[in-house]
């Protein structure tokens, strides 16, 4: 068998991350025939494919947020399971981001590219551990592809959170946090940190919340925010999407407290330029350090880096001697398009 | 260290006042002594030693980190310290052998003995020792730059809170403490006595006016008060007393008890007899009492050049006497102070302190006269720097802070002006949800017709319920959006008439429309008026023209 080449298997196209021998798009941004799903954030999984493969949560999620109708046909795949498709394998492997999440190996005769989708090494109790798997491409993204981003121990970060609502027993914390993912990490963090009251939430939160908690995560007692009496909202956390924590929507509570839980709160300018009061340095992508470790980790001698902070990754990789270059994809955010589109769910 | 460095970080984003001191009366008692009297002390600024230079911050960075990183990082964060305390390399410390993170008691007793050539190496041990917020608390605190929203008058009220002290009782005792305070935090918790203040010039808690309006006047017997021009100056305490050795030592204080002696230093002399004034700081130039536009090129300067002084000499108008020598006249009533005062400032004898002259007047309709026109009234050539009348009860002692009934302020008119709504922003705080801070202007000639050009911004003056009404406006009538900022449709025929209150006008090369108004707020809202109505340019450059003249012609002569 000829040895192929890397961007011969898998190759940036208007669609997304194309597969030509084994037929089908990662995380692809328009219809396509044969769609692999990493996770459920609605700039990776879109409606209208004609086949979609991936974890069963990342299945029952966009059934969640699409109707039943999202795809022609849906296949569940496990974590570990191998697959032949077309002239390829490919396998899914715990990307750590968020509940179903995983990244996608591609191994076409000796050579394997691990797509990962959006990951974090950190310890999560909401989903499976990130899953080392070597390769000799990796392709990475780079949300937070800067030095300045380490995102430290999101426990303090809670504890930051549950301090101020000891300093504020008459005031209402709003914790704006994406509603997948985000959302019940930062309940999941509470409950560890021994938070037991009932933790409130924002309509738009609410079924995913729920799903969570069927899939047998453990979040505690939770309510929704709404039809709540303003007074009783006094000393009480309530998680909402972003965009909800400096809208009308706040007004039925007393004197709020306006945390966001996000990688971006690490740089000031940004927590200030969105009013936040308590930001909180919780990410569910990986931070520079944990970008650089997993690299070097994977043994690829290949970095191909997606959405972020390419440039600095990329000057990084190949300062270690790694061929490395910018993959011009687009249509990936940082989840902050899924955010608006749930704040409006309930105003 | 870290525990300060989180009580900075935390600041640095509450908006609200009483959030921030619940902040920092909570930081003062969970913090043991000495740590939290260094933090007073920074935040007050109590704080002596050399600032670092931003270039040795640089010469650090570079040598721990790739300079490609760097110059996307630091692009990125927009902030010298912050993005180096971010990046700053974890280095690779023995555990078993990690030395603790210092203290701010540590950090600061260093930076006071540290030689220069030994501020590197120490800042490279610190930021290795430190956390992220410890090292961007530390990067703040050895450049000499906090900016975290704090006045130390907030920072001494803090402490006050601690053990339910007036925070009027900390300003008194201030100038006799130093850092780490230890014996006013033993007196807040009760552990010790009161300090005393030995400053042989202390500062006296000031008196405060009520603002009268038309109702209270059917109350009040014209014949219990004496009337003063209300000065637009500054509000100061001129203190002289004898040290031990019988020197005198002469203070300026503002009105809230903050040290402003280094930014006068031309009055100084004048202040040759022990006594505490109560008076306006105003410039007087050929015997004329300048507007608040002169006065402001003396205010908040770090270096006070003879120039500066020569071109605007600074004068003290009096018009109260707390203190005679050794003798405290706080408790006689005002009309027996004036006595005191008068005798007092013709005893300085001095150009630059002169008293504040009284307005005759027996019925309330006189005063209301004089008012509308003080120069025919006896403030003469004066009258710009006057911006209303002061009613003084005759009988009343002098007594801190804000008592009822017993000096009233009846301000002047303000200006106003018919403006159109242009953009509005998100408001901070509890009116995070609210659009309420406006930006509007008013019409101009442009390149192609009538265009509105913006004059000012103004976020107060409306009742909450017309918040609702203007929220609600701003949100049915965006016609773009750029992050926290609406552009408001502003139309001839559609959008909304701001009625904007202001006490006057600056040139301001900073605003597109080369105007600058003083103290703006929303006075009314024209729901009646349609934008074409609205007030020009024009207008505002007449009223602009009087006031600019003075301040260029001394400008031009720098």
């Amino acid at each position: 068998m000829t040895e192929m080449r890397p961007q011969d298997i898998l190759l940036p196209t208007a669609a997304g991350l194309c597969c030509k021998p084994g037929g089908f798009h990662i995380d692809p941004v328009r219809p396509v025939a044969r769609a692999l799903i990493t996770h459920g954030h609605s700039d990776h999984a879109r409606a209208g494919h004609g086949a979609v493969l991936a974890t069963r949560e990342t299945l029952d999620m966009m059934r969640l947020r699409y109707g039943e109708d999202f795809a022609g046909s849906t296949q569940a795949i496990a974590y570990g399971e191998e697959i032949r498709l077309g002239d390829v394998g490919v396998a899914f492997h715990p990307a750590g981001h968020v509940l179903g999440s995983a990244q996608i190996a591609v191994t076409c005769g000796d050579t394997r590219i691990v797509a990962s989708g959006d990951y974090k090494e950190a310890r999560d109790p909401t989903c499976a551990p990130f899953e080392l798997v070597p390769c000799d491409v990796f392709i990475t993204e780079a949300t937070f592809g800067l030095p300045v981003f380490r995102h430290g121990d999101a426990a303090n970060e809670v504890k930051k959170l549950l301090a101020s609502v000891a300093l504020f027993p008459e005031r209402a914390h709003l914790v704006g946090a994406y509603s997948l993912g985000k959302a019940q990490r930062v309940i999941a963090l509470l409950r560890q940190q021994g938070y037991d009251a009932p933790i409130h939430l924002h309509g738009a939160m609410e079924a995913i919340t729920q799903y969570y908690a069927s899939r047998g995560v453990s979040l505690g007692e939770l309510r929704p925010a709404r039809g709540m009496k303003k007074a009783d909202l006094a000393g009480t956390i309530t998680l909402a999407p972003p965009s909800a924590t400096s809208d009308l929507w706040t007004r039925r509570f007393p004197d709020p407290v306006t945390a966001f839980a996000s990688g971006w709160m690490r740089v000031r300018a940004r927590a200030r330029q969105r009013g936040v009061e308590l930001p909180l340095v919780i990410s569910d992508h990986a931070d520079w350090d944990g970008l650089t470790a997993t690299i070097a980790a994977t043994g690829a001698g290949e970095v191909w880096v997606t959405h972020g902070q390419e440039d600095a990754l990329v000057h990084w990789c190949k300062a270690q001697g790694l061929r490395a270059q910018p993959l011009d994809l687009v249509g990936y955010g940082d989840e902050e398009s899924e955010t608006a589109l749930a704040s409006e769910a309930e105003v | 260290m870290n525990r300060f460095a989180e009580l900075l970080d935390r600041l640095a984003y509450e908006p609200g006042r009483t959030n921030k001191l619940r902040l920092v009366t909570g930081y003062f008692r969970e913090t043991s002594d000495p740590d939290r009297g260094y933090a007073l002390a920074a935040l007050t600024g109590a704080l002596s030693f050399k600032h670092a230079k931003p270039a040795l911050i640089r010469d650090l960075i570079a040598a721990r980190t790739d300079p490609v990183l760097f110059g996307l990082s630091y692009d990125y964060v927009g902030d010298l310290s912050e993005t180096v305390a971010l990046m700053w390399p974890k280095t690779e410390l023995i555990a078993h052998n990690n030395p603790p993170p210092p203290t701010l008691t540590e950090v600061v007793a260093r930076l006071r003995t540290l030689g220069k050539t030994e501020l590197p190496k120490q800042l490279s041990r610190w930021l290795d020792e430190l956390d992220e917020t410890g090292r961007w608390a530390l990067l703040k605190l050895v450049t000499g730059a906090m900016r975290i929203g704090v006045s130390a008058r907030l920072a001494k009220t803090a402490a006050a809170a601690l053990g339910d002290e007036d925070p009027h009782d900390v300003e008194l005792i201030w100038p006799g403490l130093s850092p780490p305070y230890l014996d006013l935090f033993a007196w807040l918790e009760g552990r010790g006595e009161k300090p005393v203040n030995r400053d042989p010039a202390p500062f006296r808690p000031v008196m405060l006016a009520h603002a009268v309006e038309n109702t209270d006047f059917a109350g009040m017997d014209a014949s219990d008060y004496i009337a003063e021009w209300k000065w637009d100056g500054i509000r100061v305490q001129a203190v002289a007393g004898r040290d031990a050795r019988g020197h005198i030592v002469a203070r300026l204080y503002s009105r809230s008890g903050e040290d402003i002696t280094q930014s006068f230093p031309d009055l100084l002399p004048s202040l040759h007899l022990p006594g505490a004034i109560d008076g306006e700081l105003l410039v007087v130039r050929e015997a004329r009492v300048q507007s608040f536009n002169v006065l402001q090129q003396r205010l908040n300067r770090k270096v006070v050049s003879p120039k500066l002084v020569r071109e605007f000499p600074i004068h003290l108008r009096a018009y109260d006497l707390l203190g005679d020598d050794e003798n405290d006249l706080r408790e006689l009533p005002f009309e027996a102070r004036r006595k005191h005062l008068e005798t007092f400032v013709e005893k300085l004898g001095d150009v630059r302190i002169d008293l504040s002259p009284t307005i005759p007047f027996a019925t309330w309709d006189q005063l209301t006269a004089a008012r509308a026109n003080p120069a025919a009234a006896g403030a003469g050539e004066d009258a710009d720097a006057v911006e209303g009348v002061m009613l003084k009860r005759r009988e009343a002692p002098y007594l801190p802070g804000r008592p009822k009934g017993q000096w009233w302020k009846w301000k002047r008119d303000p200006h106003v002006i018919d403006a159109v709504l242009m953009y509005a922003q998100r408001g901070h705080g509890k009116r995070s949800s609210y659009y309420s801070d406006y930006t509007f202007g008013v019409w101009t000639m442009g390149e192609s017709g009538d265009e509105l050009v913006p004059v000012g911004k103004a976020y107060f003056g409306f009742t909450d319920e017309e918040l609702l009404q203007i929220d609600r406006f701003v949100r049915r009538n965006t016609t773009e959006k750029f992050g926290p900022v609406r552009h408001v449709v502003h139309e001839p025929d559609k959008g909304l008439v701001l009625e904007v209150a202001f006490e006057g006008l600056q040139r301001s090369p900073r605003h597109k429309s080369g105007v600058a108004m003083r103290f703006p707020r929303i006075s009314r809202l024209r729901w009646d008026k349609p934008p074409r109505e609205a007030d020009r340019l024009e207008t505002l450059e007449r009223m602009l023209k009087a006031e600019t003249a003075e301040i260029e012609a001394s400008a031009v002569q720098r």
